[in-house]
């Protein structure tokens, strides 16, 4: 392709390649995104492709592997368009039923359909799943109109049109002016207005300023960047270029995390066919605007998703933050004036250049403009990226849209926020999701991660294994956080092996609040937010370990397993799958567990058929007395 | 900070490519810095691309990097041991990263990984003595709804359990 020179040239590649696009062929959509590669959509691509090839279809039929949709669980995800038909769950050999089927027959397969499972219903269109209906998608729904890897994708979805709007309508003080009055503000985590920013930077003085998208999306549970970098890079990129054209940056870095080898690749590729067409490089689209990015990638540090230890990292350097002010926007990058967003920050841009600050500042809240792209995961029934107007109630998205708790278990809370964030408890759902509500209950908007936990989860553990996280993730510059977790840790696996002590509880409290005043940068000043979110609202959890049981039945110190002698069935299997050998049993006898040997690994409660159900886990009293070993097995009736 | 036990392991001699061949190392090295230009900025790509290369950041390697882009050993040796993925020990033919992420973690990734430290017989970070294995554990591989996750030699396996884990497992040899 030659280098676009102007405004015209780029509309008119657009409107050739829309020229030779029929909207009613049926095109295949597989979703290509690392959770679908999970679950096995490699094999399922290259079956389509060998089905067409086999049946002579290839002209007639188009496949595209798309960005992730965000329905991880049910992947493979297979949409056949235009229809918009939606099977989930798709394998290899279901391919050639699909092509003959539904793309020539337009019948429907039913079995490959989602099953609603509030209504027992079968859903056969993609919009009318009930995970997709209650979103609004003005970020993700691009994902499955395009192949990340082709820049034609995008541009026929209107690609690149913000990008010659600003530049070729607007003055940069006018972009940054919509950028402000849309509202947008921060999504990384901290929430500060974009356009604010943007104008600081502007009005930094310097002859070189960067600015750098953070794709160092580290918060474990977390992964609405990685869906946004795999499945559309160049919405970002282009949001890049309107940044860098309005603060007057001509340089340019992408920061991702080493973890995410598809999006590392999907951005490249596209900076690659970006400065191929001019987009990127001197003069872009024929206009005085100089600029370049970098994909810089990072090497596993959590704490490089801090801006100024990010900035070492581009440097060469160890990650290790310092101190604010300066801020990046007068010192940086080298020195330099340096503006940082992150992903879905960028992603946001071309779409309120296009379609108005009006537009965007009507969706959201007062405050919370615009829509949030959250991963919500954990004990929730339809896991994945989901995209919501900011201010929907926590409620409606864990129930809504996620469908609830599986195997009709309770909700117990909400961590959101990353590691650092907080846990929020069941009966505070209620809560519209914007940036001040979160924080008034003690945990933050962070990067978008929503951990669903249930009964089953132990708030104790969780704060031990938070801590644990941040405490290996410290960079240990500061005392109060390379020590003051170290000690966080210790009394919190203190209690969670019964050995704590009421006085404890007074002491993670003051501990909490002298490391988050007294640390230098963001992770040590949310790192005790877990064990102080827990605590808050959580106290009698940690109540209950000092006086020796985990209600939760998961510290391992508090709990023994037990089998039930009027259940047991001799059917073997935790006998055959226990690691330690602890059970003894033998065919149409109890099954025994040794207490002295049981290493409590959860083997035999997690084998044991749920129709039998026989294995017991017990806290806060002694395992009941073993049946004497030779114990018959009761007889069932027929029936059960 | 990293609790990483760089400090034995450099000083140990480096092994096969290294010990054997450091010319062909030298001329490795100078490919990879020519394709970053020499930018002492570019050191954490430079110390990924070694590492790819040889499976691990040999001692000579680091010394090379260290030299030919004018910095101190040093400096290239705290920027290999701050960052997680950098190994300055070699590493085994086969390379489990077993997801430890929260979303992992309360599907039962401890389980996973205790598992697979009683089968292989090594703790986390190590290499089995048959160098056939290395096990390790990532903070979050963002594929929460398949969790748990293990990535072995770049490869997804998703809604691990303790059984299908076996089968995984079989397929590396």
């Amino acid at each position: 392709m030659n280098r676009l020179q102007s405004a015209s040239d780029l509309e008119k590649l657009r409107k050739q390649i829309l020229s030779k696009r029929d909207p009613k062929k049926p095109c295949i959509v597989i979703c290509s995104g690392t959770g679908c590669i999970a679950s096995g959509c490699e094999k399922v691509s290259v079956a389509f492709q060998e089905e067409l090839e086999k049946q002579k279809l290839m002209d007639k039929v188009d496949i595209r592997t798309g960005g992730c949709p965000g329905f991880c669980e049910r992947g493979p995800i297979v949409v056949v368009q235009p229809e918009g038909i939606f099977y989930q769950l798709v394998e290899a050999k279901d391919v050639a039923e699909i092509i003959t089927e539904t793309v020539l027959k337009k019948k429907v397969i039913d079995r490959l359909l989602f099953t609603d499972p509030q209504t027992g219903k079968k859903i056969v269109l993609e919009k009318e799943v009930p995970f997709y209906k209650k979103q609004k998608r003005i970020l993700m729904d691009s994902n499955s109109l395009i192949d990340p890897a082709k820049i034609e994708d995008y541009l026929a979805i209107g690609g690149y049109s913000a990008l010659a709007k600003a530049l070729f309508e607007m003055k940069p003080e006018e972009v940054i002016d919509s950028i402000k009055r849309s509202g947008l503000r921060g999504r990384g985590g901290a929430g500060f207005p974009t356009g604010t920013k943007w104008e600081i930077c502007h009005k930094a003085k310097g002859d070189l300023k960067y600015v750098i998208c953070n794709a160092d999306e580290g918060d474990p549970g977390a992964f609405a960047n990685r869906g946004l970098l795999e499945g559309n890079p160049h919405s970002i990129l282009e949001g890049m270029l309107i940044g860098a054209y309005a603060i007057g940056s001509s340089e340019g870095f992408v920061y991702v995390r080493h973890e995410y080898p598809l999006a590392v690749k999907n951005v490249k590729i596209a900076i690659d066919q970006m400065r191929e067409l001019g987009l990127l490089g001197k003069g872009i689209l024929g206009s005085k605007f100089n600029f370049d990015i970098k994909v810089v990638q990072g090497a596993g540090a959590f704490i490089c998703g801090e801006e100024t230890a990010l900035m070492a990292s581009i440097e060469g350097k160890k990650g290790e933050p310092r101190q604010r002010p300066p801020f990046p926007a007068d010192r940086g990058v080298w020195g330099k004036p340096t503006n940082i967003n992150n992903v879905e920050t960028w992603a946001n841009v071309p779409l309120i250049v296009n379609n108005g600050a009006e537009w965007f500042a009507n969706i959201g809240t007062a405050k919370s403009k615009g829509t949030k792209i959250f991963s919500l995961v954990g004990k929730i029934n339809n896991t994945g990226l989901v995209e919501v107007p900011l201010g929907m109630p926590l409620k409606e998205m864990i129930y809504d849209i996620g469908g609830g708790i599986p195997k009709g278990k309770k909700l117990k809370s909400v961590q959101c926020g990353g590691p650092s964030g907080g846990c929020i408890p069941a009966d505070s759902i209620s809560v519209p999701i914007d940036y001040e509500a979160l924080k008034e209950l003690g945990a933050m908007m962070g990067s978008g991660g929503m951990i669903v936990m249930d009964e089953d989860t132990c708030m104790v553990d969780t704060a031990k294994y938070f801590s644990k996280f941040l405490l290996d993730e410290s960079c240990g510059k500061c005392m109060t956080c390379r020590e003051g977790l170290e000690r966080l840790l210790e009394i919190t696996t203190d209690i969670t092996e019964g050995k704590g002590k009421m006085e404890d509880l007074q002491t993670l409290a003051e501990l909490g609040s002298l490391v988050k005043e007294a640390s230098m940068c963001g992770l040590g000043q949310t790192a005790p937010n877990p064990v102080l979110t827990t605590l808050r609202y959580f106290r009698p959890e940690y109540e209950a370990h000092i006086k020796g049981s985990c209600p939760a039945k998961v510290c391992k110190a508090l709990i023994s397993y037990h089998i039930d002698p009027e259940r047991c069935t001799a059917c073997g299997l935790c006998m055959k799958n226990c690691p330690a050998d602890a059970i003894t049993g033998k065919k149409g006898m109890v099954h025994i567990i040794d207490q002295g040997k049981c290493i409590k690994c959860d083997t035999c409660y997690d084998v044991c058929p749920e129709k039998f159900d026989a294995v017991r886990k017990i806290s806060g009293e002694p395992a009941p007395r073993a049946v004497p070993q030779g114990t018959p097995i009761k007889k069932r009736e027929a029936k059960q | 900070m990293k609790t990483k036990d760089a400090e034995s392991n450099v000083s140990r001699p480096s092994q096969e490519e290294g010990g054997a061949d450091i010319g062909g190392m030298e001329k490795t090295v100078d490919l990879i810095l020519k394709d970053h230009d020499y930018d002492r900025s570019s050191l954490i790509s430079i110390l990924l691309a070694i590492q790819e290369r040889f499976n691990y950041l040999p001692k000579e390697a680091l010394k090379m990097v260290a030299q030919k882009l004018k910095i101190r050993l040093i400096d290239t040796y705290s920027v290999a041991t701050f960052y997680q993925v950098f190994s300055l020990t070699p590493r085994g033919k086969h390379i489990i990263n077993v997801c430890d992420g929260t979303a992992c973690h309360v599907r039962g990734s401890p389980r996973i990984i205790d598992k697979l430290k009683e089968k292989l017989n090594v703790e986390t970070g190590c290499t089995t003595a048959d160098m056939k294995f290395t096990l390790e554990t990532v903070r979050c591989l963002g594929c929460c709804a398949m969790g748990p996750v293990i990535v072995v030699d770049g490869n997804y396996h998703g809604k691990l359990s303790l059984s299908k884990l076996e089968n995984v497992l079989s397929n590396y040899n």
